[in-house]
């Protein structure tokens, strides 16, 4: 069977799914299990042989649709009573659903009047304002918590060697135990952060953590004075 | 207070971002609350019936000067910079977070059936999405919503401004 193949790509299995149904013109509350799960590992293998990138997420939607015609090949069997009066179908069809409704809400967003494309404010120039006071400290920002950074680590250099920290720590966790000392404190140094660490690895995660943070506008990073304690603080919207 | 609507109108004019009610009477005084509602009123009936190139929009939960959309064209050249669009993946999964928050990337993936750590490390890159907390639930996963400039961005006045999933479906 030759497709007329569309090669946008889809956003996922699922819109897969839903663009198969369209095209079948199928009812979503009855699809046919079989003919599907024969269209989806078609052009699953068509996307595969076009050397497309194919995310695990597709395959697993294909065994969860071959799990289902299984499902409704097999004899009832008497002993599970309860679970075959749920049509195997229901958790799949739900989930379409489910998808097809954010589809639709993504779609109405695209539609209305965005700013920067369809309607302007007025740009502001970073002259007065705002952004003047902030941009020498984000501009410097990355250099000098380096360099307090590069301090901390000569510093504890020496515990270091007299400390097996077995102690696994990951970047996330990190990330969160920040954010939830800030939650708490308000404000934080960088000191306050990274000063009591004899941990090498914990110091570079927490310094990664940082970094993070501030690149994802959850904190902000200030110093009051050129090369002076910096301080660390939730990134508070107006 | 004399020519308190020119005075309303100055502030929204100067104002970066929407200018709320409440700002407004921290300038002007408490006492003018009437005073100045009654004002905006006006103001946005001014606008309208102008049928310039600006109008007054209510977004955000304040109010702000925007140009027509009819005027976009001719904008667009004069800023020459293309907007970035924001790409289907990244439209579905702030769609999900808008209606769902605050929600897990947990929940999120279940309904997009992908991973969306990328997605929403960008969006939160653009402001978009922000952390809003963790969820008290083992593992305390990190749960997100959308941000003020999201209302600012799709001209919301607030997160009720949204159409309804159920007004969507028809």
């Amino acid at each position: 069977m030759s497709y007329k193949f569309r090669l946008d790509i889809f956003e996922g299995p699922l819109d897969l799914l839903l663009y198969l149904i369209k095209k079948n013109e199928i009812d979503i509350y009855n699809i046919p299990i079989a003919v599907i799960t024969e269209q989806y590992l078609e052009y699953i293998e068509v996307m595969k042989s076009l050397n497309l990138n194919l995310a695990g997420e597709y395959l697993v939607l294909a065994a969860t649709l071959i799990h289902i015609k299984s499902r409704t090949l097999l004899p009832v069997h008497d002993e599970d009573d309860t679970e075959d009066e749920e049509d195997p179908r229901d958790e799949l069809v739900r989930q379409l659903l489910e998808y097809k409704t954010f589809k639709e809400a993504a779609l109405n967003l695209d539609s209305m009047t965005l700013l920067g494309r369809d309607i302007f404010r007025r740009e502001f120039s970073d002259e007065d304002g705002d952004e003047e006071a902030e941009r020498p400290v984000k501009e410097i920002g990355i250099f000098e918590l380096v360099e307090a950074f590069r301090k901390m680590v000569a510093q504890s250099a020496a515990p270091e060697l007299m400390e097996i920290d077995v102690e696994k720590i990951s970047l996330s966790e990190r990330i969160n135990e920040i954010i939830d000392e800030l939650n708490e404190k308000k404000t934080l140094t960088f000191t306050d952060l990274v000063g009591e660490l004899h941990d090498k690895m914990r110091l570079v995660y927490t310094f990664l953590a940082i970094l993070e943070l501030v690149k994802l506008r959850i904190i902000k990073a200030y110093q009051t004075v050129s090369y002076g304690t910096i301080r660390i603080s939730l990134a508070v919207e107006k | 207070m004399d020519n308190l609507k020119a005075v309303v109108e100055a502030l929204i004019f100067v104002s970066e971002t929407p200018l709320s009610l409440s700002k407004m009477m921290e300038i002007i005084g408490d006492s003018e609350k009437d005073a100045i509602a009654g004002v905006v009123n006006d103001l946005l009936v001014d606008y309208n019936n102008r049928d310039g190139g600006i109008f007054l929009i209510e977004v955000a939960g304040g109010y702000q000067f925007r140009t027509k959309e009819r005027c976009a064209p001719w904008i667009r050249q004069l800023r020459a910079t293309r907007p970035k669009a924001l790409s289907q993946a990244a439209l579905e999964t702030i769609a999900v977070i808008a209606y769902r928050q605050p929600v897990m990337k947990s929940e999120i993936e279940k309904v997009r059936g992908v991973d969306v750590s990328g997605i929403v490390k960008g969006l939160m890159e653009k402001n978009l999405v922000r952390i809003v907390g963790r969820k008290d639930v083992p593992g305390r996963p990190i749960i997100y919503g959308t941000t003020k400039k999201f209302l600012e961005i799709f001209g919301l006045k607030d997160l009720s401004d949204l159409p309804t999933l159920k007004e969507l479906e028809e």
